[in-house]
């Protein structure tokens, strides 16, 4: 069988590096290899070599043109070196070839600002939404209750009941698009897979807290048609174990924390495909 | 020719930033305004061509779907005045930075040398105000004169001008090389305005030390030798004044103290440092013999202990309150990003797992005049907590515990306390991690920033008195980018075992970090002329005190450094080779081919003799206050869960990520709703194992009013309690102090400095008292010792303040306790006995007193409670544990109830006392600051196990959980003496600070 490897590309401000790959190796991935951004510039490291690639949290380029953006700019006309090709060939090469890209927070920030998502018709160049300041101004960490679409294409959110339970940490994920077109079309293809809701997952919510960022329609994650590109303000890497749950002093808890099957979804999808 | 590009939001797109700044406008100035909005401003002095403006402005500087962009053509339009804020000229300007690194992707080439782009914000408001007014927004809110430049447009004027004319704040360097010799041959006047004119902070015994080393015939003939006359240089007497600062040389702790204790006793004491602090160090590694944990304590930047086998933990403290009273928001978060590079630079390197930090303010709200200069306490309050905000989270280092106390003599200066800690593999390449050495011949190797004009004077600036000429140049603007990818290269440098020696570039710049590098082998040799900097222009003595950020030095050994410069390279992350190291007994700087500074090591670092300082003890007597009875304290309690104190920090942690990288366990905030307090925090630093590191604190400056030692004291045993509470262990556990004192120097300006020098000496002497006692080792600190502002007329001196962190290892994380209530039914006790210690506590501040009854601590008994505690909790008998600090037994029933979202009913004639029973009363129980207590909540079923575990120990079960959403207690008179809903307490606790 295939060995499902995992990449994670760190550098210029990338965060969750660490907590990503562990995720990546608890959800079943035989590889998750952590790769500073030189190594991919330099050609040392090529996407060709992997199946899912990790676009993780952090602040990039310390966010200083809007978050991402510096770095978007970079993978847009970056080029490999030896390779004669920019890095942004090597990512629409991955997507043409069936793989897999989870952008989380920063990486969400990033995939939006590139194009990538939600890449409506399969234009995966075109900005058409964006992420943006908190409605409340501040950077914040808390825990939000996520509704999940279970008509939603996205690989990852499979066999979610309900929701999931998962820890925001930004100052830019309010969620915006650029017309009701783009908003519309994500609705009806059930792209916006997660929603800020109230605890029950009954209805998403643009209260705060529960809705941390003032997201249009809550959304909190969206993904493209194929359902193999997805991005979410909130950390699935962050919640893999109970430990980790804010509550887990005083509730019941089983072992494995529910961000995991982001990762176990990307992993089975790797080994049953490729 | 440089051109403007402005970016605007779309209209239909909220401008949460100028929704702030108008709120700020009413909330600080009162004055109204109908709205404002915000522009940002790239001004590129390039040579782009008009097709490459419109590029760029469409791609990386602007956001299609919300932004709009105008290049050369301005943009504002529908206000009343306009205020533009930009950079000064040489400060630090991140964005800039990154948008000229951007524009290289973008177009294919990096900027020539010289280009740049500077970043300014436009505000644009509309509402009726005169000019007055807006220069009051400017000059009040918008704009830190110190460091930013503004100016302000009517409409009628912006029209009239077509705009905001392109203004480049670039250095404009003459390029001045000159190095200047100093005569020190002159009255002890003029030795005075030497060193008081260049910020030299030097007095003048140490001039005359200096004065004298130049008279020596053979360092004249020495200096002969390689082309140097008589008179210093201004390079060498600059290099001497850091080396020899109190920010680095810790003169009043290394100094002969004669102490008298105000009962006719006196006391010679030979460094307190020594005497005290290392002794507690030393006595308590010797008394855990082969047990001894410790690796590396004080002799590097950050104290080393063993983690387990395979790791080793690392931790700092450090202060940054000169900068933060100047620039608050660029002084801590240089202070957060400053401190990361210590546990960075300790050994070979750490990789850093958290931080910590607890800021000392002014009451946000203070409504009095404050002295000219001064920013007000809600300024430093917003400036710190976003610096530390932007410093912690942009490095990707969770902020996992702090606290925020107030005191209105903060005013005069703020503290900031920024804490990190790593870990480091025990090994690397065979050879302990915590260990490092320097063989002559390896090369000086700098590597992150550039140097500038910034930091100039940072050490010796901080070693001297908040004053109305303060120099501009000693603020910093950290760069937490520059800094992130320095480490991603370093720290795999490291692991490939590319260099031998690393260590920060902090105060003092290169003058410290090389002058201490060289101590290790014996001297060096270094051209400062081949130093990157910023912009050219710097004098020689400059390039080697500045204190620009993000720097680490290097010794690489030279078979290494083609490897180590190429991965630099690849890394994008400059690195340049300064000199070597040498065993010539000699700090020998050269620009070119010249001399510029030639000084013995021996008088660099030994030639000061220690000060003599008088201390003299004298106990203040306050008024005692009559406790009056009362028949319900419920008013009282909910009064001191509204205080600055106590009340909820939320609104400020929930901006610190405290969850990056994955190891949070016990996190700032639990509870049925996560907003109850926390005590302390654990963390994993190794994903795949449930071995956990735990940190908490102590910081109680108020106590000092009464007795200094109690007040050290009490900070301790609170950091212990706190940490024990959450299921620290007491046989792995370090302790770290950070003393912030007023000047404790006798003078004309500080008549009491033996008072408060006597002061240092009793926090000092319970350092040793109660640290041997709980068998906690230090391991590092920091001392901040001119905590005043004087500007003439009025003198502030901050209280004198002991933080003790407290840091140690859980072996299984899934043990941890939290403060909140579990579940109804289970039974309350409160370990440790109460006494009537209401002196300058919360409760009798809040009724406008100090009091003398200050809490002691027993050290014997805290221990018995902490270990018999420990022991119940690793066998799981303990559903809660909440400590009593500020407020007492009263606020932490409180919270623990809230937080669990169950009541609470207790019953005071059940608290052990201890003293007098005339003493025992109501408020007394109630809000008495008793030290080592704990309010524990155990399932009925383990009570009988938790009171086995816990016998021997003074506690008492004192009531029990509730299903009743209502906090209850019980008077001595058998009468309810509190009683409140759990939603009220909650609310008047969440209240004071939720909208800062």
């Amino acid at each position: 069988m295939t060995k499902a490897k995992a990449l994670v590309i760190t550098g210029n401000g990338t965060n969750c590096e660490m907590e990503a790959a562990h995720a990546c190796r608890l959800g079943g991935f035989d590889e998750a290899r952590i790769a500073h951004i030189s190594e991919l510039m330099s050609g040392e490291v090529s996407l060709d070599d992997y199946h899912f690639l990790n676009l993780t949290g952090g602040f990039l380029d310390g966010d200083d043109l809007g978050s991402a953006k510096a770095q978007a700019n970079r993978l847009r006309y970056a080029a490999v070196q030896g390779k004669g090709e920019l890095l942004v060939d090597q990512i629409s090469r991955f997507i043409a070839d069936g793989k897999l890209i989870l952008g989380v927070c920063n990486g969400f920030q990033l995939l939006v600002k590139m194009g990538m998502l939600p890449a409506l018709g399969g234009d995966y160049l075109k900005q058409t939404a964006t992420l943006t300041y908190n409605a409340s101004g501040r950077f914040q960490d808390r825990w939000c209750y996520l509704k999940c679409d279970a008509a939603s294409p996205s690989l990852y959110t499979r066999g979610i009941e309900g929701g999931v339970y998962l820890p925001v940490r930004h100052g830019e994920g309010k969620f915006l698009v650029d017309d009701a077109k783009t908003l519309e079309a994500i609705e009806a293809k059930h792209l916006s897979c997660l929603k800020y809701s109230d605890k029950h997952y009954a209805a998403p919510t643009m209260e705060f807290p529960e809705n941390p960022n003032g997201s249009v329609n809550a959304i909190a994650g969206i993904c493209d048609e194929t359902g193999r590109v997805m991005g979410l303000m909130p950390h699935p890497e962050a919640f893999v174990h109970r430990t980790q749950h804010p509550r887990w002093t005083r509730e019941e808890l089983p072992e494995e924390g529910e961000g995991l099957i982001f990762f176990k979804n990307a992993a089975k999808y790797v080994k049953e495909n490729f | 020719m440089p051109h403007r590009i402005e970016i605007t939001l779309k209209d239909e797109v909220r401008d949460p930033r100028g929704e702030r700044i108008k709120r700020e406008i009413e909330h600080f100035l009162h004055l109204n305004v109908d709205q404002v909005r915000t522009i940002d401003v790239y001004t590129v002095d390039a040579q782009l061509s008009p097709e490459e403006l419109g590029q760029v402005a469409a791609g990386p500087f602007s956001d299609p779907v919300i932004q709009n962009y105008s290049v050369g053509k301005p943009a504002a339009s529908g206000f009343d005045y306009l205020v533009e804020v930009g950079f000064r000229a040489g400060v630090t300007d991140n964005v800039g930075r990154t948008a000229g690194e951007a524009i290289g992707y973008l177009l294919g080439r990096p900027l020539a040398s010289g280009e740049g782009v500077y970043t300014s914000v436009q505000y644009l408001i509309s509402g009726k105000l005169s000019r007055e007014d807006a220069e009051r927004i400017a000059t009040g809110l918008l704009c830190n004169t110190l460091i930013q430049r503004y100016q302000i447009l009517d409409a009628a004027s912006f029209k009239a001008q077509g705009g905001v004319a392109p203004f480049v704040p670039k250095v404009q360097g003459e390029a001045k090389v000159a190095v200047n010799s100093v005569n020190l041959e002159v009255s002890d006047e003029e030795l005075m305005r030497i060193s008081r004119d260049g910020v030299l902070a030097l007095t003048l015994d140490e001039m005359k030390i200096i004065q004298a080393h130049y008279r020596d015939a053979k360092v004249l003939e020495a200096r002969k030798s390689v082309g140097l006359g008589a008179a210093p240089t201004d390079v060498e007497l600059e290099a001497l004044a850091q080396t020899w600062s109190e920010h680095c040389k810790h003169k009043i702790f290394s100094a002969d103290v004669s102490y008298e204790d105000g009962e006719g006793n006196r006391e010679e004491i030979k460094s307190l440092f020594k005497s005290f602090i290392q002794k507690t160090t030393a006595d308590v590694r010797a008394a855990l013999g082969a047990k001894d944990y410790c690796l590396s304590v004080f002799k590097d930047n950050a104290g080393v202990i063993r983690f387990n086998d395979d790791w080793s933990l690392v931790f700092k403290v450090e202060t940054h309150n000169s900068p933060s009273a100047l620039d608050p928001y660029g002084g801590a978060l240089t202070g957060i990003v400053g401190v990361n590079r210590d546990p960075f630079g300790t050994g070979k390197g750490a990789k850093l797992i958290f931080n910590t930090d607890v800021f000392c303010f002014a009451d946000p709200f203070y409504g009095k005049e404050l002295p000219k200069r001064l920013l007000h306490p809600r300024r430093i309050y917003e400036g710190v907590v976003e610096g530390v905000e932007h410093g912690g989270n942009k490095s990707g280092i969770p902020t996992v515990n702090g606290s925020l106390v107030f005191d209105d003599r903060f005013a005069g200066k703020p503290l900031v306390f920024c804490g990190t800690a790593g870990i480091m593999p025990a090994k690397i390449k065979d050879e302990p991690s915590h260990q490092k050495r320097i063989v002559p011949g390896d090369l000086i190797v700098m590597t992150g920033g550039r140097i500038g004009k910034d930091g100039i004077h940072g050490a010796t600036f901080s070693s001297e008195e908040l004053n109305e000429n303060s120099p501009v140049s000693a603020v910093q603007i950290g760069d937490p980018i520059t800094q992130k990818r320095m480490f991603d290269f370093l720290i795999r440098a490291r692991d490939k075992g590319l260099y031998r020696f690393i260590t920060d570039n902090g105060a003092g710049g290169l003058s410290s970090s090389i002058g201490e590098m060289s101590e290790e082998c014996g001297g060096c040799q270094l051209d400062l002329s081949l130093a990157p900097l910023k912009y050219p222009g710097l004098a020689p003595w400059e390039i080697l005190i500045s204190e620009a950020q993000e720097r680490m030095s290097l010794a690489v050994p030279p078979e290494n450094i083609d490897a180590f410069m190429e991965m630099a390279k690849r890394f994008n992350v400059e690195a340049t080779v300064l000199g070597s190291f040498t065993d010539s007994g000699i700090f020998h700087m050269l620009y070119g081919e010249k001399t510029v500074a030639y000084l013995p090591l021996s008088f660099m670092h030994a030639g000061l003799p220690p000060m003599q300082i008088p201390a003299r003890w004298a106990k203040p007597v306050h008024e005692e206050p009559a406790v009056a009875e009362a028949a319900d304290y419920t008013g009282d309690l909910k009064g001191l869960l509204s205080s600055l104190n106590i009340c909820s920090k939320e609104s400020v942690v929930r901006r610190y990520d405290h969850e990056v990288q994955g190891g949070s366990v016990v996190k700032p905030f639990t509870g049925v709703d996560n907003d109850g307090p926390s005590d302390a925090a654990v963390v994993r630093p190794i994903l795949d194992s449930f071995e956990a590191v735990v940190v908490g604190h102590g910081i109680c400056p108020r106590y000092s009013d009464i007795d200094a030692y109690d007040m050290a004291a009490n900070a301790i045993d609170e950091g212990l309690r706190n940490y024990v509470a959450v299921g620290g262990s007491l046989d792995l556990l370090a302790g770290l102090d950070n003393f912030c004192w007023c000047d404790p120097i006798l003078s004309d300006r500080t008549p009491d400095g033996p008072y408060k020098m006597a002061q240092l000496v009793r926090a000092n002497k319970a350092l040793y008292d109660y640290c041997t006692v709980f068998s906690m080792p230090l391991i590092s600190g920091k001392d901040s010792m001119k905590n005043d502002f004087y500007d003439g007329t009025t003198k502030i001196s901050i209280p004198p303040t002991l933080l003790f962190s407290v840091i140690g290892k859980m072996e299984d994380a899934r043990l941890a306790v939290t403060m909140d209530a579990k579940r109804a039914g289970d039974q309350v006790y409160l370990l440790g006995a109460t006494a009537n210690e209401l002196g300058a506590s919360e409760y009798l501040a809040q009724k406008g007193y100090v009091g003398n009854n200050v809490p002691k601590v027993d050290a014997n008994a805290a221990l018995a409670t902490y270990r018999a505690y420990h022991g119940a909790l690793n066998a799981g008998l303990v559903a809660s544990c909440h400590d009593l600090s500020d407020g007492g037994l009263a606020v932490a029933a409180a919270e623990s109830a809230f937080a669990g979202g169950f009541g609470m009913e207790l019953d005071l004639a059940k608290v052990p006392f201890k003293g007098d029973a005339a003493d025992k009363k109501d408020a007394v129980l109630l809000f008495s600051e008793s030290a080592s207590r704990l309010l524990v909540t155990v399932r009925a079923e383990k009570a009988e196990a938790f009171e086995k575990a816990l016998a021997g120990t003074t506690f008492a079960k004192i009531g029990a959980v509730t299903e009743a959403k209502n906090v209850s207690v019980k008077g001595l008179s058998g009468k309810v003496v509190v009683n409140s809903a759990i939603s009220e307490l909650k609310a008047a606790w969440q209240e004071p600070l939720k909208d800062l």
